[in-house]
């Protein structure tokens, strides 16, 4: 009776577990196993090369590093600009106007199309390369002619611009979770330091920040973890890598795997870059704690 | 001395500057996505000089062009199969193993539960590579099949995290009632617990569903025929190496967004729901 009702239970979960293993833990060991293999994806031999791909990644490559390079500055602007103005649409959401509705339905447009569509549509209103450019067409329409710019195609506003696009994508998150938040507070402090005197300003710096700072945390942990592996978006936008000026890291893993048919080194990549998330992570949630005590 | 007035012009004055800025945020919003459905009805040769944002001749067999010509008819038809298929899956297995770890005490449970949560947090930004050698040894890949299981795997944990939540603040009184009638812990499940699941599993279905139809790197690196891919793959083929057919690209671009959208705004309830509880796990 015991042993059928415990194989009864296995039943339940078996069809996750067996998914889960064969689709997640597998791959995942096998990630391992080819780092330190110089396999093509072919042959039937897989020669072990110990560290080498490691060593090669981490001293060597710099096309590497220039990728995560990119990805931090990309990173960087998302957490500036995309969660400030998160910050200041949510805050202006939280009060009492109309309209909130229907801007919170807009602001999360974005966010639930795909970065392959956003990158196309994009691509077409800011390359001038292809001709349509929409925003330099506007910008000489304003008598700023010297401002109209080849934004895809020059090295030097490439991945800005790419990191702008990908603020657009990207700010209704934020903008959500931070709206959640601040719902969160109970109206009666507002109320009580309104009685005290307080101006709008010192509410704001005295109530809500101190009050939304592990919101805040959560919101520059997503944002980090999120941005760093960013690069179907690139892909819809750019085309590709430019060069270099707008590479990603997944996408050095990607080219590793399709274009140099490294199957081992694309692996080793990709543990490199899973170690720098994890760590990114673990010092995050680290002064999470700290912040929440 | 500040009058009455003084503090009604402020508050005005404040407000009127917190919704510009709102509706600018707003127009940024919407104006690629209009552009990308006006462009969608002008022509290649039109599209370039034609800059209003309602075309005067609205060409609209370019929807027709990109649908049969451009095939993308059936890759539409494989994004749908593919999102319904893993939805379906996701939805059946998830909630079986949570159900199990939620009410059932069985060897093993903590382990394996924990197993799936450890999933959710450890990235491998490389698991694509591995995913490409497995599924060719097991002769699944460039075969829906393949996607699909894939596909699956990806929502599961997310899956079995939200509704083990839901079925832990569930109260168990519905289904011990069931138990003294006689109903097996398999009808349980489904005739009790998800039903009274509805809210959490619609969760679980928008999130999956959204996040089906928009992947992409799986997609391409697994199917090597057209006729296999869904929509955000197929994209590319109207981007031509030379030239680029941009109304057709316009009028895939809108094929492919668009049941997003729809969607969106009908379940927008359970989106908001989703993302606040989403970031809870965090």
């Amino acid at each position: 009776m015991k042993l059928k009702s415990t194989t009864e239970n296995y039943m339940f979960v078996l069809p996750a577990v067996l998914i889960f293993s064969i689709f997640y833990i597998i791959p995942f060991i096998n990630v391992f196993y080819l780092s330190f293999t110089d396999w093509d994806g072919i042959s039937r031999l897989k020669p072990f090369i110990g560290l080498a791909n490691f060593k090669e990644a981490i001293f060597t490559d710099q096309s590497w590093w220039q990728s995560i390079g990119n990805a931090g500055y990309v990173t960087l602007i998302a957490l500036t600009f995309q969660n400030i103005l998160a910050f200041l649409l949510a805050w202006a959401c939280d009060r009492e106007i109309r309209l909130k509705n229907f801007y919170r339905v807009v602001f999360f447009i974005p966010p639930v199309l795909s970065e392959i569509v956003v990158g196309m549509a994009w691509r077409f209103i800011i390359n001038d390369v292809d001709g349509a450019n929409i925003i330099n067409r506007s910008l000489i329409g304003m008598g700023l002619p010297q401002l109209a710019h080849n934004w895809l195609s020059d090295p030097k506003t490439a991945l800005t611009t790419v990191a702008i696009v990908h603020c657009w994508k990207g700010f209704g998150w934020g903008f959500l979770i931070f709206l959640a938040g601040l719902q969160t507070i109970p109206r009666e402090l507002y109320e009580a330091a309104r009685v005290d005197g307080a101006n709008a300003w010192r509410q704001f710096k005295e109530i809500t920040v101190p009050l939304m700072i592990p919101v805040m945390v959560l919101v520059a942990i997503l944002t980090i973890l999120g941005t760093m592996q960013v690069f179907v978006l690139i892909i819809g936008l750019v085309g590709g890598e430019f060069a270099g000026h707008t590479s990603m890291p997944v996408l050095r893993i990607l080219a590793a795997m399709r274009g140099s048919s490294r199957f081992g080194y694309a692996c080793a990549l990709g543990i490199n870059f899973g170690a720098i998330l994890m760590a990114i992570s673990f010092v995050q949630y680290r002064i999470s704690r700290k912040s929440r005590s | 001395m500040r009058t009455p007035v003084y503090y009604k012009a402020k508050k005005i004055t404040i407000n009127v500057l917190v919704h510009l800025l709102l509706l600018s945020v707003t127009v940024t919003c919407l104006f690629p996505l209009l552009w990308m459905v006006s462009s969608s009805l002008k022509t290649q040769d039109t599209i370039f000089k034609d800059l209003s944002l309602l075309p005067h001749h609205p060409h609209w067999q370019n929807y027709i062009l990109a649908w049969k010509e451009g095939g993308f008819g059936g890759n539409f038809l494989n994004s749908i199969l593919y999102t319904t298929a893993v939805v379906f899956g996701i939805i059946i297995i998830a909630s079986l193993a949570a159900y199990a770890f939620s009410r059932f005490k069985f060897p093993g449970r903590n382990i394996l539960f924990i197993m799936f949560m450890a999933a959710m947090m450890i990235p491998i930004p490389g698991s694509f590579v591995a995913l490409y050698v497995l599924l060719n040894k097991l002769h699944l890949r460039n075969t829906p099949v393949g996607y699909i299981l894939c596909m699956i795997n990806v929502g599961l944990s997310t899956s079995i995290f939200l509704l083990k939540t839901f079925f832990d603040k569930m109260p168990k009184e519905l289904e011990d009632a069931a138990r003294i009638d006689g109903c097996s812990k398999l009808g349980i499940w489904w005739h009790v617990a998800l039903p009274l699941a509805k809210p959490v599993l619609a969760v679980v279905v928008v999130f999956n569903a959204l996040s089906v139809w928009n992947e992409y790197i799986l997609a391409l690196i697994i199917f090597d025929d057209r006729k296999f891919m869904p929509l955000q793959v197929a994209l590319q083929t109207f981007q031509g190496e030379f030239v680029t057919n941009y109304p057709l690209l316009m009028a895939g671009l809108t094929i492919t967004a668009l049941p997003i959208i729809i969607v969106y705004l009908l379940m927008q309830k359970y989106i908001v729901k989703g993302v606040t509880q989403g970031a809870v796990v965090g």
